[in-house]
């Protein structure tokens, strides 16, 4: 689509359309919706990483008075699937069931329980007799598939559902590879060849509402689901699967929800509280602890990345081997897909003539891993970005210049596009709009990038403090192509305003807000009479949900469509209420406009469509599916202090300029790239889960997991730079997930820049630091 | 075994019977319906349940219901309606620094605290003051930025009545 001359909503800082509610405390959560007498939902969870379960004695559980509902292997159907809440069917392995007869880490569940009240709950669990045989542990990813090691899914129904590679008796949960060219020979005849393996730790989310679902019998028999959710569709069709139901027979309703950042894309606990309340014939509310949410939630795939570039002397590219080793966890949740990732996220980035890609995916006894902001392209960026560091300091050049030489350009295609798909080929694309280069150009400019690189005065040690700086480019996509669907609906009502039935969810983004600012922009309305309702499977249309970067670029082209749609049956009304063609029609200020000037508004034409003449009701249906995946594009920059003498890496000033394409809602952009970047920057410098030897994690609380406060908060700048996408709803592309990708690697080569020295393994503590430094 | 308590909620004296390990997020959640503070951690690690305690923020989480037998609590319920907000509530809003909101309340409580014993907070004072309450959603400039916002007006709005 062509840009339109100027915009009326979009573009505009457009309050958020929950914010008044939100800060008036209102009781807009899962956990405020709790009705009177509802019963306490709580999980049992494995002592073991990894065990047998021989026995298990609910019995004295189940007379407790007060407790309703016991659950357990032995009397919950064996259903075997994914909790992945990805489309069907998944790419994610079945290698589980709602509760098994072995459990795979510590925190795995055991038993579950419904009790009138939590202390009755927490009796009950503690009444479970459980006899394991406890096994061997896998607890390191290196050793996963060597040959004699402990098989973690050896039962014999765990299958992958799509022709791809799984095979658990080797602990591998997903295997991808693919070339392109001939890397080997370019890798003989390259000048320079890096090399280096880079490791990033578990990490998790930590939404401050933690996972809760309200599960409730209706008088109908079907089951009413309120959830923390970010896939309310998956949802539905993953419990109804795990409870042996049709769809019909359940209703997900999605609240306002404390964050999700990919942690909710996960149905995790929506199958236990089903249960419950199917059993106790009673409303159950489960909530996970934040224990249980470190633990037995989900967390950011650990990773060992290796990475080897070749390139010429007179700095032409050669080639790159990409080769990751992911550590899954217990169970296979995106597996396959965050591995594909990796690749197809950072390799297209620069025009590399030759490319070896492969990722292993394998099990271990440790906490699960799943979908998580930036979703595999976090971990293989800081490994690209890096080396790409490196050459530009063996190449004598400016490391902004080697990115602006190599980075694919507009109308560029790379073979990598089409080559990695979601376990199968993937969907070729060029590129239709790319702001690197004025993001890499206002970047720098913004953090002072000429009068610092390079400039020795600016480097002077200030006694054991060292200045650094330090950048690094980025792209990540817009939705998944040819895969995922946003639906849409909107009716004219009498008084001119419109309802908006999206299933596309809001997690606390804005979609709700972004979406109405579309079908407003269309509708020639504002943004007040557009009336939204989003996320309940009875209700609205369907939508694969938040993930994947696609809200914004698919579920708003969705919208645009629908507004369109209804647009068109305004102006036939209008065209006879102002004897005019309805094509010559203009929507603008609440009203139908003719050439003349001669106007009427969109409540007279609401009225007379459904009151007075040829009544019928003016709506518009639409669905939308992605050809492409238009990567944002952008460039961070980052300055540090390192102290020598103690290790500690401050972080002073850091920069983010974004590509988006048309921010649809600047104010929201600039937040959601504010509040990536903080995370990125958390999880560089301090976040990473500690195991004991037997698997059990050390650090599962905020006073020992930390995460970034106010205290913190380094300098921060957010540069949005305007492109404009032409198959995203006016121009727009993503936005939410790129700026977690860029801290790592720019916190790491400006930690370099200050000290001479390469941190390879994140986070960048004051003890990894000192190491460094004393192996120099 | 119950403890009867009067505490003063939001203005209004409550008589209530509670429990000995009962927690006042606990009280103000399940027996009075005031949902606004929010339990992220229950162990005064987030911030998401802070309430003021005779006008001093404190982790709701961790305060017996019984300790507030003879004092006064406000929440975020206590300070503004729809159509009159609070001016941290409007500052909240024109800064968009509600994002998911769920951290919301007990960031705009405890700057509530610090601004009632201190109307002009330096930016450090607002750091310090509110680093016991996570967000993971911003990059926490908005939350920044509203608070010194409504600071300034509320001490605008203090100038104003004076005769």
């Amino acid at each position: 689509m062509t840009k339109p001359k100027s915009f009326r909503v979009v573009g505009k800082p457009v309050a958020k359309k929950d914010a008044p509610a939100l800060a008036l405390g209102a009781p807009l959560f899962c956990a405020d919706r709790v009705p009177p007498r509802c019963l306490v939902g709580r999980i049992l969870g494995s002592p073991h990483a990894h065990a047998r379960i021989r026995a298990i004695d609910i019995s004295a559980a189940e007379k407790l008075p007060g407790v309703h509902a016991v659950l357990c292997h032995t009397n919950v159907p064996r259903v075997m699937r994914t909790t992945a809440g990805q489309g069907a069917p998944e790419p994610s392995p079945y290698d589980f069931t709602t509760f098994d007869a072995k459990v795979r880490f510590v925190g795995d569940r055991v038993a579950a329980v419904a009790a009138e009240t939590a202390a009755i709950a927490e009796e009950a669990l503690r009444a479970i007799r459980v006899e394991y045989e406890v096994l061997e542990p896998v607890l390191d990813p290196r050793q996963a598939m060597k040959s004699g090691a402990p098989v973690i899914h050896d039962e014999p129904d765990a299958h992958a559902v799509i022709p791809v590679p799984y095979e658990p008796q080797r602990n591998l949960a997903s295997h991808v590879d693919t070339m392109v060219g001939e890397p080997d020979r370019a890798f003989r005849e390259a000048d320079i060849v890096l090399e280096g393996e880079f490791v990033t730790p578990y990490a998790q989310h930590t939404p401050i509402e933690t996972h809760c679902c309200l599960a409730e019998p209706l008088l109908d028999g079907r089951l009413r689901l309120t959830t923390s959710t970010q896939v309310p569709f998956h949802a539905r069709r993953i419990v109804a699967q795990a409870l042996e139901l049709p769809v019909s027979r359940i209703h997900v309703v999605k609240p306002r929800i404390g964050g999700g950042f990919g942690a909710k894309q996960e149905v995790l606990i929506e199958d236990v509280a089903a249960l419950l309340a199917q059993r106790s014939g009673r409303p159950v509310y489960l909530e996970l602890s934040r224990r249980e949410e470190f633990v037995s939630s989900r967390t950011r795939h650990s990773m060992v990345v290796g990475l080897k570039i070749g390139a010429q002397k007179n700095g032409e590219l050669a080639a790159v081997d990409l080769r990751v080793l992911s550590n899954t966890g217990a169970y296979g949740s995106h597996a396959l897909t965050v591995s594909c990732n990796c690749g197809s996220k950072v390799l297209p980035l620069y025009r590399w003539p030759h490319i070896r890609f492969t990722a292993d995916a394998v099990y271990t006894n440790l906490p699960v891993a799943g979908a998580y902001r930036g979703y595999g392209a976090t971990q293989a960026a800081f490994a690209m970005e890096s080396l790409m560091d490196e050459l530009a300091r063996r190449l004598g050049c400016d490391p902004i210049e080697l990115r602006l030489r190599h980075a694919i350009r507009k109308g560029e295609t790379s073979p990598i596009f089409r080559a990695l798909g979601e376990g199968s080929e993937g969907v070729e694309q060029s590129i239709g709009s790319t702001g690197l280069e004025r993001c890499l150009k206002l970047g720098a400019r913004a953090i002072g990038w000429k009068k610092k690189w390079g400039n020795a005065r600016w480097h002077a040690p200030q006694g054991a403090l060292r200045r650094g700086i330090g950048m690094c480019a980025l792209m990540q996509g817009s939705s998944i192509p040819q895969v995922d669907m946003g639906g849409a609906f909107l009716k004219l009502n009498e008084d001119g305003s419109f309802n908006l039935l999206v299933g596309a969810t809001d997690l606390g983004t804005g979609s709700d807000t972004v979406l109405a600012q579309v079908a407003a922009e269309v509708l020639g309305v504002n943004v007040e009479q557009i009336v939204v309702t989003s996320s309940d499977t009875d209700l609205t249309p369907f939508d694969v949900g938040a993930y994947a970067s696609s809200t914004t670029y698919l579920s708003g082209m969705a919208v645009r469509k629908a507004a369109e749609n209804a647009a068109a049956q305004i102006r036939k009304v209008a065209a006879r209420l102002l004897s005019a063609k309805a094509s010559e029609i203009r929507l603008e200020n609440g009203s139908a406009v003719a050439p003349g000037g001669k106007s009427v508004t969109l409540a007279r034409v609401a009225c007379h469509s459904l009151y007075e003449h040829d009544q019928h009701q003016i709506a518009g249906f639409a669905s939308h599916i992605s050809e492409k995946s238009p990567p944002p594009f952008s460039a961070h920059f980052a300055e540090v202090v390192v102290d020598t003498e103690t290790g500690l890496v401050k972080v002073e000033k850091y920069v983010a300029a974004v590509d988006c394409g048309t921010a649809i809602n600047p104010q929201l952009a600039e937040g959601q790239t504010e509040g990536a970047v903080l995370n990125g920057i958390s999880y560089a410098l301090c976040e990473e889960y500690l195991f004991t030897e037997q698997g059990r994690m050390r650090n599962d609380s905020f006073r020992e997991y930390k995460i970034f406060c106010t205290r913190d908060v380094p300098q921060l700048t957010t540069i949005l730079v305007p492109t404009y996408e032409p198959t995203g709803p006016f121009g727009a592309k993503s936005v939410s997930e790129i700026g977690i990708n860029g801290p790592m690697p720019a916190i790491s080569n400006a930690i370099f820049d200050a000290v001479g020295v390469r941190l390879r393994q994140a986070p960048f503590t004051p003890e990894r630091v000192l190491e460094a430094l004393r192996r120099g | 075994m119950a403890i009867p308590i009067r505490v003063k909620v939001n203005g209004q004296v409550e008589a209530l019977e509670v429990a000995p390990d009962e927690s006042l997020l606990s009280m103000l959640r399940e027996r009075l319906d005031l949902t606004g503070a929010k339990e992220g951690c229950n162990e005064g690690e987030c911030g998401a349940c802070v309430v003021l305690l005779d006008g001093k923020a404190v982790n709701a989480c961790l305060v017996l219901a019984a300790e507030a037998d003879g004092h006064e609590v406000t929440t975020i319920e206590g300070l503004g309606r729809p159509g009159a907000l609070h001016p941290l509530q409007k500052a909240f809003l024109a800064h968009q620094a509600v994002q998911c909101g769920f951290c919301t309340p007990g960031m705009i409580m405890t700057a509530l605290s610090l601004l009632l014993e201190n109307p002009a907070p330096t930016e450090e004072e607002v750091r310090t003051a509110i680093s016991g309450n996570l967000c993971r959603c911003t990059g926490y400039r908005q939350i920044l930025d509203a608070v010194q916002a409504a600071a300034q007006e509320m001490r605008a709005g203090a100038q104003g009545r004076r005769p």
